[in-house]
Order: C-alpha cells, then sequence, then structure tokens
C-alpha cells in the first residue's frame, strides 16, 4: 500500500492543530494542539520511512518526541507559573510584552 | 521474492488499508472534537484517543519501537502531565469567549482550510512508486536498526540530546520553585500556638469532635450532638457551626417535635388501632424526627 493516504492524515491532523492553536484561548488546550502538530509530522516521518525503506524517518520521529518531552515540560511549568502569578491560564492575559 | 514474503507483504498491505480506514476517522474526529469542547479534561481525552491512534497506525507502518514509544511517552507519560496541569489551574479555568481580535475566528478557519488544502493538493501532485517498505531494513530487528543508526551517524544530534533533557529539567525546576518566605512550621509550633490560644483565649486545646461522635449515625452529613441532644460547636465540618440554634430557636424545635412526635403517635396509633402505646415510642419518634431534620 502506498503512503498517500498516511501523509494525508498527517496533514489534516496537523492542519487542525495549527487551527486548535489559532481559535482557542486556554494555554494548556493551546499547548495540546502544538502536540497534535508534532504527532502528525511524527506520522509523516514514519510514512515516509517506510515509503523509502530506510530507519532514518523512525530515528528522526523519535527525536522530535524527545525534543516534545522537554518542550511541553518546561512549557507546562512555564503555564503553571503565570497562572500562580496571574491566576489565569488564558494566552490573552499575559500580554506584558505588547507595545 | 519467495512466495512467504509475498504472502507476509500482502497480509501487511490489508492491515494498513484496514488500520488506515478505521483509524483516519476516529483520530480526524478526534482531533475536532478536541479544538471545539469546552473543558481542558474533554481535550485531553480526546487527544489520548489521537495519540493511541497514531500508535497503531506506527505499528503497521513496521515502527513497532515508536509505536511503543509513543503509547508510553505521549499517552503515559505527556498526558499524565497535562492532565496533572489541568488539575492545578483548575478545570474551572474557562475559556474567554470574547474576541480579542475582530473576525479573528473565521479568519483562522479559513488559514486552516486552506493550508490544509495546499498541502494536502501538493502532495496530490507528486506520483510515489509502491512503498520500498522496511522488511529489509528491519532485517535484524526495528530497535536493533534504530539503535544501530542513532549511535553511528546520528551520535552527536543523540548526545546533543542529553544537554537539551538536563536544560529542560533544570528549566522546570526554576520555574516551578517558590521560595520559602517564612519558616516552616513544626509540630512544635503548632502545639505552642494551640496552648498560647488556650492561655490567652480559653480555645480548646484538644482534638476537636468528629462528625456523628454521639449522634446516631457515623456519617459527616450527621450532625455531632451531646447527650442530652444538644449541638456540638466544635465538631469538624466548620460549616455547621453557623448554624447553630439559639435558645429561642432551640424552644420553638422543641414545641415543634413535640407537636410533630404528638400527630405521629396518634397516626400510628390510629393505624394500629390501639388508644397509646405509650411513652416508648417517643425516643424512637424523636430520632426519626431528627432523622428527617437532618436530611433536609
Amino acid at each position: 500500500m502506498t503512503v498517500n493516504a498516511f501523509v494525508v492524515l498527517s496533514a489534516l491532523l496537523f492542519s487542525i492543530g495549527g487551527l486548535g492553536v489559532l481559535i482557542r484561548r486556554n494555554a494548556i488546550v493551546v499547548f495540546m494542539c502544538i502536540e497534535l502538530m508534532l504527532n502528525a509530522t511524527n506520522l509523516a516521518f514514519v510514512s515516509f520511512a517506510r515509503q523509502w525503506g530506510n530507519l532514518q524517518g523512525q530515528v528522526f520521529a523519535f527525536f522530535v518526541m524527545v525534543v516534545a518531552a522537554a518542550e511541553v515540560v518546561v512549557g507546562l511549568a512555564i503555564i503553571v507559573t503565570i497562572f500562580r502569578t496571574r491566576r489565569s491560564a488564558s494566552v490573552d492575559d499575559a500580554s506584558l510584552l505588547k507595545l | 521474492m519467495s512466495p512467504d514474503v509475498t504472502v507476509l507483504a500482502a497480509a501487511g498491505s490489508a492491515g494498513q488499508t484496514a488500520a488506515i480506514w478505521v483509524l483516519a476517522p476516529i483520530s480526524v474526529l478526534a482531533a475536532l472534537g478536541m479544538i471545539t469542547v469546552r473543558k481542558a479534561v474533554h481535550s485531553a481525552l480526546l487527544l489520548a484517543v489521537v495519540m493511541i491512534s497514531l500508535a497503531i497506525l506506527y505499528a503497521v507502518q513496521d515502527a513497532p519501537f515508536l509505536s511503543v514509544v509513543q503509547v508510553i511517552v505521549y499517552t503515559g507519560a505527556v498526558l499524565m502531565l497535562f492532565l496533572f496541569v489541568v488539575m492545578l489551574v483548575g478545570i474551572e479555568s474557562g475559556e474567554a469567549v470574547v474576541e480579542t481580535l475582530k473576525g479573528h475566528r473565521a479568519l483562522a478557519w479559513v488559514v486552516a482550510i486552506v493550508f490544509g488544502i495546499v498541502v494536502i493538493a501538493a502532495f496530490g501532485q507528486v506520483t510515489l512508486r509502491t512503498a520500498v517498505g522496511l522488511a529489509d531494513a528491519n532485517q535484524q530487528g526495528n530497535v536493533v536498526g534504530l539503535a544501530s543508526l542513532l549511535f553511528t551517524k546520528y551520535v552527536y544530534a543523540f548526545e546533543v540530546t542529553s544537554a537539551l533533557l538536563i536544560t529542560a529539567v533544570l528549566g522546570a525546576m526554576v520555574l516551578a520553585h517558590r521560595e520559602r518566605l517564612e519558616p516552616k512550621r513544626t509540630q512544635r509550633d503548632y502545639v505552642r500556638a494551640r496552648m498560647r490560644a488556650y492561655a490567652e483565649r480559653g480555645a480548646h486545646p484538644g482534638q476537636r469532635i468528629l462528625p456523628g461522635v454521639i449522634a446516631q449515625h457515623n456519617s459527616v452529613v450527621t450532625p455531632a450532638r451531646l447527650a442530652d441532644g444538644t449541638h456540638v460547636s466544635m465538631e469538624i465540618p466548620g460549616v455547621r457551626e453557623s448554624s447553630e440554634p439559639t435558645p429561642e430557636e432551640l424552644a420553638a424545635e422543641e414545641a415543634d417535635e413535640a407537636e410533630v412526635s404528638g400527630r405521629e403517635r396518634a397516626a400510628r396509633a390510629s393505624l394500629r388501632g390501639e388508644a397509646d402505646d405509650g411513652e416508648p415510642g417517643r425516643d424512637g419518634d424523636r430520632s426519626d424526627r431528627e432523622d428527617s431534620e437532618v436530611q433536609s
């Protein structure tokens, strides 16, 4: 079976994740959408690894997972810190850098 | 190609077709649900659905190691972390409905749809041969193949990853750390404070009374009462303290109670067809009355 269907699914999930990042205001949900986008790219990596018959795509997917795990830890710590100081998890409330 | 390999390849292809047709709708619907439901907890659970679907899709695409890592790291660790933060931040920290930028939501939909169409159309322009498949690369096993790449060609990236992980750990510790501004209170301090309150205000130094002690039921909704039925003001669920009746209310309650129990007694007597069942029934009536009072 060709990898077309898998890559199309990956593109769909990536678009949905991007849409979620744009429309949601809750920082935690925005973060989940970023995770969804990373997962979608992983699916594309794994699919193309099968398409070309070498494992480098899977190694890259593995690295994406490692970086995503590190990113989740720091990102959630930032969200908790912001919530502690401003009592809000909305991305609109953290606007100190705005002119 | 030997017949075995052909059969295996056909079976793998059938598995892939079945998996993609079943899991693609599930994961797309779950992803759409994730961005539309209101509660963050529901979003996290729908994200778990997407991630497990992706793990199965990895498994049918000859990536067993990544499939397992997906379940353990993403569905296990990362989603648990998300749920923990949802718990810390509070489930009710709701979503602001007001648009900060005008037309932002509609534009976001347009952008996402256009982006999806462009990517899918661009991919549609490409004609791919039949997939080579990973049968050759996975000859010694998927994990061995990955490891031999990871520790030879990508060993530098692998080492840099360790620096990234340590930085992330430090970052999380620094961000989540809160300086203790006053010394920690020990048991000794608590006892001192309690004794000082006893010396100055005469506050009871002992344990507070548990709910249901001396009452008839051992439930938290049953207020503690003394043997004569009076309310104990220092029982543990503090909410009842304010509702302690004043003497006038107590007197009114007494009268009410007597009237009700008298009525009940009369009703029972008429039911049984007896003239009077005497005093022994009184205690039972009283406890019934008290129970119904607590329930209401």
